[in-house]
Order: C-alpha cells, then structure tokens, then sequence
C-alpha cells in the first residue's frame, strides 16, 4: 500500500498561475469535445423514437427471459446426444472445407488483385471491385442462395462459407502482398529469375506466415459462424439449435450451447498454437 | 574498390551442396507430411459435410441461372420504367434500410456502452481482483461466441418480434466482441502515466480517467466504428428471424424466388454498406492520424 503525503508547495494559486494556459481550454475547444458525445445521443433519441421501441414490451419480456434461462437448468441432450455430436461434427467440416476452398480460391486471385503483381491496373480495380461485392453479402444469404442451387445439407454451408469467404481472404491476402519488400523480387529478376521465380522466392517467403496466420484466425470466426448457418437448412448444428427454440426446449438450447462453447474454445486453443508456432507471438493484422 | 569472386574447391563444394539438399529434403518432406495430414482431414470433413462435387457440377447451372434470373431485364428504350419497376418498393425498402442501420447504431451504442465500463476491470494490468477479471473474461467469451443468431431467435420469442429484439442480439454480441478488443488495447497502453497517478494517492476510477482513458480513447472509437460497420450487415441478417428492418423482406424474396427483388435488396444493402464503410473509414483514419501527432 502506498501511503499518502501531503504537498506543501509555498502558495498552491502561484503555482497554479504559472501553468495557467495548461489548464485553460477554449470555449470552440469544449464545444466540439462536447459535439460528439451530443450528436451520438441524439442520434440515439432518433432512432428509438424511429423504430417505436415498445417499452411496455421489456418488463414482460425480461420476465419470460428469465424463465427462458430458468428452463436452461439443468441442460440436457434430450436423448439424442448422438445426433447432435454429428451436427457438431458438420459444422466443423463446413468451417473446415469452406475456409480450405475459399484459400485455394483467393490465394491466386488476390495476386491480381495486389498493387505490385496486378498486370493491369483496371484487372486490380475489377478484381477488387468484385471482392467487396462479394464480401458486402454475408454468408447467411449466400447460404440461402446455395441451398437453392445444392440443396438443403451441409454442402450448401461449404459453399457459402467458401464463397464469402473468398472476397474476405482475397482482400486480406492481397494487402499482404502489397506490404511486402520489393528488394528480395528485384534481386531474384537481377539475378536472371522469371517473374514467376521471383514471386516464388522474393514474394512467398514473406507472405506465407502472414496468410497462413489470416487462414487461421478466419477458420476460428468460421467455426463460430458455421454454428448459425444450419438456421436457414445450410446442415451444422444451428438447425438443431433454432429447432429447440421454437419448440422451446431450452435445456436443449443451453446444452448445444454448452457444446457449441466447449468445441470454439477447442478450436481457438489448438489454433492459437500453431498460430504462434508459424508466426511467432504477435497479433494478426 | 577491388573485388573478387570467392572460389570455393571442389572436396567443399560437394559437403555444402549434401548439405543444402539435405536440409530442402527435410523441408519438402515437412511440407509433405502437412499435405497428408491436410487430405486425410479434408476426407474426413468431406464425409462429414456431405461433399457431393458430381451432384455440384450437375447443378451449377441452377447456380448460374440464378444469378441470370435476379439481375433484372433492363432495356435502353424504357430504361426509366424498367428501373421504377425493377425497385418497385422503393419506398418501403429504403425505409426498412434506415430500419437497419438504425437497429445496428443502437446495438453498437449500448453494446460499446457496457463493453467500455466492464473492460477497464478485465484487463491484467489494471484489474482490481483476478477473480473479477477472470469472470468477466469468460462473459465476454460467451457473449461473443454463442451466435448473435441465436440471441435473436430468443429474443424474438422473449420480447416479439420488431426491432427491439434485434437491437438486444446485436448489443450482446457487440459488448463480447468490443469488450475483448478494448481489454487488449488497455493491456497495451503505457504505463507510466497510470503510475503517475497512482502515485498521487488517486482512486480506480481517477486512475482510469487520467492514466488510461486518454490512451485509448482513438483506438476504442476506431473498433466501435469498425464494429458499426459488422452490425450493419449482420443486421440485415438478424432480421430473417423476425428481429426487425430489411431482413424480412429479403428473406421472403429469396424463399419465394421474387428474383428482381432479391437483387434489388442487395444491391441497396451492398451501396450502403459500401457507403458506410467509406465514411466510417474517413473518420477512423482522422482519429488515428490525430493520434500519431500527439
């Protein structure tokens, strides 16, 4: 514990008129310190008044939730512990397969999309263009779209998530590759090199942890998204889940839940380590 | 400057030349070895995931096809009446739109809101108690992991459906996800000026707002923007369940093969969220420029 002492400077006001204009702030100062937090809250105002958010409804409503959590108490598998291990199972294969296929994808993609391997500036725009596209849908709808096209079942979630995906790890990757050193490539085509084995040996060494780091860290928010996408038929463990709460069985939902909770921490375990194994203990960018 | 080329005798050359084929060998057996593992895996999921290429390439044409029949027949002639029709409920729509953006400002808010008075507990290097730090840790964990979907569907059942119901999913998942994010960015901050002012005799709170707020007020407004940007699209999403705004809508367009209208939605949620993107980008950038000044 620290112990307090008093200061006893000669005169307190002295001292504080030395440092005066520290002290001081302009009244266009703290007005605009005080704009944002204002415009923030009444940005509020305006959207609670616009959507017609019914207070009435949050008493009884928080009511019903506790019972909700009450009948959580104690999970259960409801005796099919089976169906849900493969569900979950599904789910991991979905986050697995569409994050594998949206790499091998993206990868060759991302180089026409990159600054300083683009052949064309106009392919870069396009490219990049079509990336963002594909990046503004999220994958619940592709997983809607796909379920049309395959079918329902966990093949419609591979696709989706590889799809979306795609212009995700075909955005990231490229970034990579623009912030890598052009020396190494220049002394590979000084020394004779094609552009091809200049890529190959001045380009993928510096890349290949960043995107396999990104790889990674996607497959993690992949496993996390693959549990919902079975809401709309796309196969995993989130047609389960919105079964039992429609149906209301909620010792059910708190026991996928648990084991929805138990595997993404898995996951995030085992994938951490081999993160720091290929990169090293830093953050993924 | 003189120079001159190192030669190296033949007996040398031959031990380094073992040597470098030696160590490519280990490394290409390594990435073999990865390659292995990587097919039995993708066998097993492809099992798991009821892969069915044959099944795919039958039917890619549906896929194809699809995309031909959502994007909308627009002729040169009556351009202006092909477009009136093709947004038909335009009106509606860009209400439902602002609906969203809206319902994804106030779950921001209130989930940035809670996340900016709880991380200052969890994280280690300013942290009251371990037990305290410990146990919000694992709410934010599962704030973020259990699926804003599933919150939503609760919601929905708890509250009725509307936007209030979406507002709450996307608050919770946005309070576990921030709440992680600023943990970390206190666990990053200098922390000489914390000391300062506990050396003062100052309280939590004062060591908070003088130490450690100042730090990292940018960086917490640049992941709430970020943040903003997420919620806008997942809520175009959570309102499939009934949670409020233009889900709804496109989820009954792509249930009923509406194809025009299914393109049309999207192509108003890709512009605002592209819209978004920019200008929270514009601002992000200013916070962080600001920042590197100081």
């Amino acid at each position: 514990m620290s112990t307090r002492r008093t200061m006893r400077p000669d005169d307190p006001s002295a001292v504080l008129d030395r440092h005066r204009d520290l002290f001081a702030v302009s009244p266009l100062g703290r007005a605009s310190a005080l704009a944002a937090p204002v415009g923030i809250a009444g940005f509020a105002v305006f959207a609670v008044w616009w959507l017609e958010i019914p207070f009435s409804q949050i008493g009884p409503g928080l009511a019903s939730l506790a019972k909700f959590v009450a009948l959580m108490f104690p999970p259960s598998s409801g005796g099919h512990l089976d169906l849900l291990v493969t569900a979950m199972g599904e789910t991991l294969a979905i986050a697995f397969l569409g994050t594998l296929i949206a790499t091998v994808v993206a990868f060759p993609i991302s180089f026409l999309a990159a600054g300083n391997t683009a052949p064309h500036p106009v392919i870069r725009f396009a490219i990049r263009r079509c990336l963002d596209t594909i990046r503004g849908i999220d994958a619940l709808i592709w997983a809607l779209v796909f379920v049309g096209v395959v079918g329902l079942g966990p093949f419609a979630g591979i696709l989706a998530i590889a799809v979306s995906d795609t212009g995700a790890l075909g955005k990231l990757f490229s970034e990579a590759i623009e912030s890598t050193e052009a020396r190494a490539r220049e002394s590979v085509l000084a020394s004779g090199g094609t552009s091809l084995l200049a890529v190959r040996f001045g380009l993928l060494p510096q890349v290949l942890p960043i995107i396999a780091g990104q790889i990674l860290y996607y497959f993690e928010s992949n496993v996390r998204s693959a549990t919902i996408i079975g809401i709309v038929g796309a196969g995993g463990i989130g047609l389960q889940l919105s079964e039992q709460i429609r149906t209301y069985d909620f010792d059910q939902v708190a026991f996928a839940v648990i084991m929805i909770l138990i595997t993404v921490a898995a996951i995030d375990w085992i994938s951490s380590k081999l993160r720091f194994a290929i990169i090293g203990r830093r953050a993924v960018v | 400057m003189a120079s001159s080329i190192l030669s190296v005798s033949q007996a040398r050359l031959e031990v380094l030349l073992a040597d470098y084929r030696r160590e490519v060998g280990r490394r290409r057996r390594q990435s073999l070895l990865v390659l292995a593992i990587l097919a039995i895996l993708v066998a097993i999921a492809g099992r798991f995931g009821e892969v069915d290429l044959g099944y795919l390439v039958q039917h890619i044409s549906n896929f194809t096809s699809y995309f031909g029949r959502i994007i909308p027949k627009l002729t040169f002639a009556h351009f202006g009446a092909d477009v009136a029709d093709w947004y038909w409920n335009v009106a509606g729509w860009l209400k439902l739109l602002l609906d969203t953006v809206l319902i994804a400002y106030l779950g921001t808010l209130f989930g940035a809101g809670g996340a900016f008075l709880i991380a200052f507990f969890a994280a280690a290097n300013l942290a009251p108690s371990n037990v305290l730090r410990w146990s919000i840790k694992r709410i934010f964990e599962f704030c973020r992991t259990v699926p804003d979907l599933v919150f939503a569907l609760m919601f929905v059942s708890a509250f009725g459906l509307g936007p209030l119901a979406g507002i709450l999913a996307i608050a919770i998942h946005t309070f576990g996800t921030l709440g992680k994010l600023f943990t970390e960015a206190i666990e990053n901050i200098d922390m000489k000026p914390v000391e300062g002012v506990r050396s003062t005799g100052s309280r939590f709170i004062e060591m908070v707002r003088f130490g450690a707020l100042p730090q990292v007020t940018s960086s917490f407004a640049s992941y709430t923007l970020l943040r903003f940007e997420i919620n806008v699209r997942s809520g175009s999403v959570v309102g499939m369940v009934g949670a409020g705004g233009i889900g709804q809508d496109l989820f009954v367009a792509i249930r009923k093969f509406y194809y025009t209208d299914v393109s049309a939605i999207l192509l108003m949620i890709i512009v605002s969220v592209a819209i978004i993107d920019l200008v929270t980008e514009r601002i992000r950038h200013r916070l962080s420029g600001r920042d590197g000044s100081r």
